[in-house]
């Protein structure tokens, strides 16, 4: 026994998270790095070399999910955290039923992604689905939300802010809650206006709330495949295919090591967008 | 307030009611009307009044199905939902407490712990592996310990930051009144992250409850069935059901309303009230 | 890994005693979710159980295309497969890597009912049978509405030129000539892969030389005309307005009720229309996809599914006796009473009623005569792209055009070919 006391913050608080993480996660992550590399069928596996990226690279779709996932991600993250911004000002303001607003506002997020895709793909119908029959109504042309190729990803990405807008919402709340009202009653004082109380205190003050929505939904919309596989399985043709889907269907295919292949190719390009965002999100917190 | 700002108010109130109607709550009474219809009714797929309300038919013909399995499905939901969260729960809140607290060159390991949990997509095939290795594969404990491994990241850095708000005072003031750590942990800490927790609860349980993919891997087998793999009784690739399939979404949305009316409360009290008094 | 062993000691001694000791035996049976094999499955078990009480089953469903496949295939190579299970015959069947985890059935007593034809779709690499059929074999073809032929006065083409005359006046009538549903992709495949008996009409050694990675689609011009008439029918705006947005089911109600005039697809459909639209059954009828010369003119056939026993089934024995009956007459006859006639069965003295629905009625001649039914290529080469749906809707919807869409394919196919080790890849 060391007479040094032992800290109040025992590293041992860790260990059951470590051991399950180790376990389930790091594991087959690491291990993947050995399968991207072998033609696998599950049972046998032959060491191929980089011949699965190169196979990978040399699809040409993946250029298309390449740019297809970066531009989903940044429209979906985007677009959250304006939006949940904006909507959690206004449902703070002590509008006239808040209350009901902010459970409507929340609530898609609790709903089965399958469920939601399946709805909207049939909302979005090009000549049944109630948008287009709505839009004939006022006049206006019927639009083939999922089946015109240069449409469909974004009309994917439309239902995923409508989906997850709530969340974003919800963080920020708990991040304007957060801010002291102090601050607002000195800029009053100092004569800042709405607009300007927003841009001085409010956008820097929730900024911990903003990383986290920009953070997670980055991320979220980098992986997104539930949403895009139950409204129009990547199509049509490959107009709306993300990385997530691409690998997905070599997986399906059977092409278990190509397959894990797209994994670490998907995991290098998240760790290229995410890590120096990280590291200028927190560089900024300590300058604050 | 002048009463140009409190009718201002009200107009913008009005408004946002109005679009907020349109834009959330229509494709949700689309879901009942449709869960209302006959087959034929359905399948044209408009927004329509039921020509004939059967809801209860559909309702009993979708729990019958394939021998009542969406009662088997929703008690293993459940059950693999509370199992995981709760651990994620204690698990993510030690980790984060820790990690905020006590800064030395673990933290970093741990941090980057956490982002590899947030950023890297799970190797579905060689997870079922090292399952398999395990002997977890096809069971419910493996599906708990799988959902708490992709959920941890998540929970920690949640809670990382909200424990940051928590002034050291408390946890010190406690240390020296004589505390054990795992004391100072649940009796000073974990009450204060309650409003967290409670968000944790809510967004975490719904994540897993709603969870299609990994159930759909990592548990196959009939007497395995999670609620969101029943979505598949209906979603045939040859002949699509709509009333059953919709009335299914309907069933499977009830459960995560029930758990949001339950907590909203408590959300929004616990952030509204300055989330966390210091 | 001993308690397979053990299970498989049991098994044997239960056999040993035989009649002494009645094992109650739960076969699990994982089928996929289409309607007409739910029907064949519970008809089929149920008269099991009722001849052999000590035999109960277990049936799971599963989700059918791609997603079907990855469960099947994941299922087998975890050794998580249930005890008997149906999937296809062909190319689909050899991706399952049938040597090491599927059962050696070539020895059952009823293979003798099979026909040779079958067997060959369900026999692995090493020259071994392993699959019985379940079903009925389809046809590739065009589903038509005869009774908006008979009012627009035109007859079954035999050739492309026709087809697309006929389409022409269709569309002067103001209807639909072509139903395409891309929503579900598999349907977008048909206009390719039903040409096949026109491709092996011109170049009869196609797929041998397919398979030995010589011959490609894009340098094949027989094999071009698939995407080429995919291609046109887009072109000259033949397809019902929500083409991307429709279902099989949608295709089939159009063609039945004469909404539109044509929907390629295979005759397995005839039994939807049966469940979902019987009052339409009479005027849906059925040609082979036309070609390039009326004197060739021909159908290109599907083999039915099969069902497989996995090799790691603890329940082998028993397992392999339930399937060893589905390939008799009887079990054959309770097929056609489930689901209906939609096209011959491949079980030796399994004749189909005489009252078969038209479309049947029209496919059946291509088969009674010489030469004028082609397997699908996917029984004659392993060789089978996963993306040609993709493609094919691509091409269907103007977003790719033909020539480039072949030379994509012929580039698909090569990962799979890989896969399998085949060699000249």
């Amino acid at each position: 026994m060391t007479t040094r006391r032992p800290s109040p913050y025992p590293y041992w608080f860790v260990l059951p998270a470590a051991v399950i993480f180790t376990v389930l996660f790091l594991v087959p992550t690491v291990a993947s790095f050995w399968f991207s590399l072998t033609r696998w069928d599950l049972i046998n596996t032959e060491f191929i070399g980089l011949d699965n990226y190169r196979q990978f690279f040399k699809e040409p779709f993946l250029v298309q999910g390449l740019t297809n996932t970066v531009i989903y991600a940044v429209l979906t993250s985007g677009s959250k955290t304006v939006i949940g911004l904006l909507l959690a000002v206004l449902l703070t303001s002590g509008l006239r039923g808040q209350g009901f607003l902010r459970s409507v506002v929340f609530f898609p997020v609790l709903v089965s992604t399958i469920g939601v895709g399946i709805t909207f793909s049939v909302l979005m119908h090009p000549t049944k689905g109630l948008i287009n029959l709505g839009l004939a109504e006022i006049g206006l042309p019927r639009v083939g939300w999922l089946t015109e190729a240069s449409l469909a990803l974004y009309s994917i990405a439309f239902v995923d802010l409508w989906k997850g807008v709530g969340l974003a919402t919800l963080i920020y709340i708990a991040g304007l809650a957060a801010i002291s009202p102090d601050y607002y009653e000195a800029a009053r004082i100092d004569g800042a206006t709405r607009l300007q109380r927003f841009w001085r205190v409010t956008v820097p003050l929730v900024r911990p709330a903003t990383v986290t929505v920009v953070t997670l939904s980055l991320i979220g919309g980098l992986r997104s495949f539930d949403l895009i596989w139950a409204m129009t399985r990547g199509g049509p043709g490959f107009s709306s295919d993300v990385l997530a889907s691409v690998i997905y269907k070599q997986y399906q295919a059977g092409f278990y090591g190509l397959s894990t292949a797209g994994n670490v190719i998907l995991f290098l390009l998240i760790a290229l967008i995410i890590l120096p965002l990280t590291w200028w999100f927190n560089r900024r917190e300590v300058d604050l | 307030m002048t009463a140009r700002d409190a009718r201002r108010q009200w107009i913008t109130g009005m408004i946002a009611m109005a679009v907020a109607t349109v834009i959330f709550i229509v494709p949700f009474a689309f879901i009942f009307l449709t869960a209302a219809k006959t087959k034929q009714d359905a399948s044209r797929l408009l927004f329509t009044w039921p020509e004939q309300w059967q809801l209860w038919q559909n309702f009993t013909e979708v729990l019958k199905a394939r021998n009542y399995m969406l009662l088997l499905a929703y008690f293993n939901s459940t059950v693999i939902t509370v199992g995981a969260v709760a651990a994620l729960v204690v698990f993510g809140a030690m980790v984060g407490y820790v990690l905020q607290r006590r800064r030395t060159g673990w933290n970093k390991v741990i941090y980057a712990m956490v982002l590899v949990g947030l950023m890297v997509p799970p190797a579905v095939v060689p997870t079922i592996w090292v399952l398999q290795g395990l002997g977890l594969f096809k069971t419910i404990h493996g599906m708990i310990l799988i959902q708490i491994a992709y959920g941890l990241a998540f929970s920690v850095l949640l809670y990382r930051s909200f424990i940051a708000t928590i002034p050291r005072d408390l946890d010190e003031a406690a240390i020296i009144d004589g505390a054990k750590p795992l004391q100072v942990f649940f009796k000073v800490i974990l009450p204060l992250l309650k409003p967290v927790t409670v968000t944790l609860i809510v967004v975490q349980s719904i994540a897993i409850f709603n969870d299609f993919t990994n159930p759909l891997y990592y548990l196959p087998g009939k007497e395995n069935v999670t609620v969101q793999l029943t979505l598949y009784n209906f979603q045939s690739q040859f002949t699509t059901q709509f009333n059953l399939l919709f009335m299914n979404i309907l069933l499977v949305t009830i459960p995560p309303l029930i758990v949001f009316i339950f907590f909203n409360r408590q959300i929004v009290a616990g952030m509204t009230a300055g989330a966390v008094k210091g | 890994m001993t308690k397979p062993i053990h299970s498989a000691a049991l098994a044997a001694a239960i056999a040993l005693v035989g009649g002494l000791a009645h094992a109650e035996t739960t076969l699990s049976l994982l089928i996929d979710n289409n309607p007409e094999t739910i029907a064949f499955a519970e008809s089929l078990t149920a008269a099991y159980t009722a001849a052999n009480p000590d035999v109960t089953f277990d049936i799971e469903q599963r989700a059918t295309g791609a997603e079907g496949d990855n469960i099947v295939k994941t299922r087998l190579a975890t050794g998580e497969m249930a005890d008997v299970f149906n999937y296809n015959s062909g190319s689909l069947f050899q991706a399952l890597n049938p040597a090491t985890t599927l059962a050696d059935l070539s020895d059952l007593p009823n293979q003798a009912n099979v026909l040779d034809s079958f067997k060959s779709v369900v026999t692995s690499s090493d020259g071994v049978v392993r699959g019985v059929p379940f079903g009925a074999a389809m046809g590739g073809g065009i589903f038509y509405n005869k009774k908006l032929y008979e009012e627009l006065g035109l007859s079954v083409p035999k050739t492309w030129e026709e087809f697309m005359a006929n389409n022409a006046k269709i569309k002067e009538a103001g209807k639909v000539p072509v139903a395409q549903t891309y929503k579900d992709t598999w349907t977008s495949q048909l206009f390719v892969l039903a040409d096949y008996f026109n491709v092996q009409a011109e170049v009869p050694d196609f797929a041998a030389e397919y398979t030995e990675n010589k011959a490609k689609y894009a340098t094949t011009p027989a094999a071009m005309q698939g995407f080429n008439h995919l291609e046109e029918v887009f072109t000259a705006g033949y397809l019902n307005e929500d083409f991307g947005a429709a279902t099989f089911d949608d295709g089939m109600r159009m063609v039945s009720s004469g909404e539109a005039a044509h929907y390629p697809m295979l005759t397995f459909a005839i039994a939807n229309v049966k469940q979902n639209y019987p009052d339409n059954l009479g005027d849906l009828g059925f040609f082979a996809q036309p070609g390039a010369s009326a004197d060739k003119n021909g159908l290109t056939v599907w083999m039915p599914a099969g069902l497989y026993v996995p090799a790691a089934s603890p329940n082998l024995e028993e397992a392999r006796k339930f399937v060893d009956w589905v390939a008799t007459v009887d079990a054959c006859n309770l097929m056609i009473g489930a689901a209906g006639a939609s096209g011959p069965y491949l079980i030796k003295g399994c004749e189909l009623p005489a009252d078969v629905p038209p479309a049947v009625a029209d496919m059946l001649p291509y088969f009674q005569e010489e030469g004028r039914t082609a397997p699908a290529l996917e029984f004659l080469s392993p060789v089978k792209g996963p993306a040609l749906e993709q493609i094919t809707v691509e091409v269907g919807s103007g977003i790719r055009p033909a020539a480039e869409a072949a030379a994509l394919y012929d580039q698909d196919v090569e990962k799979q070919a890989k896969q399998l080790g085949l060699p000249n890849w």
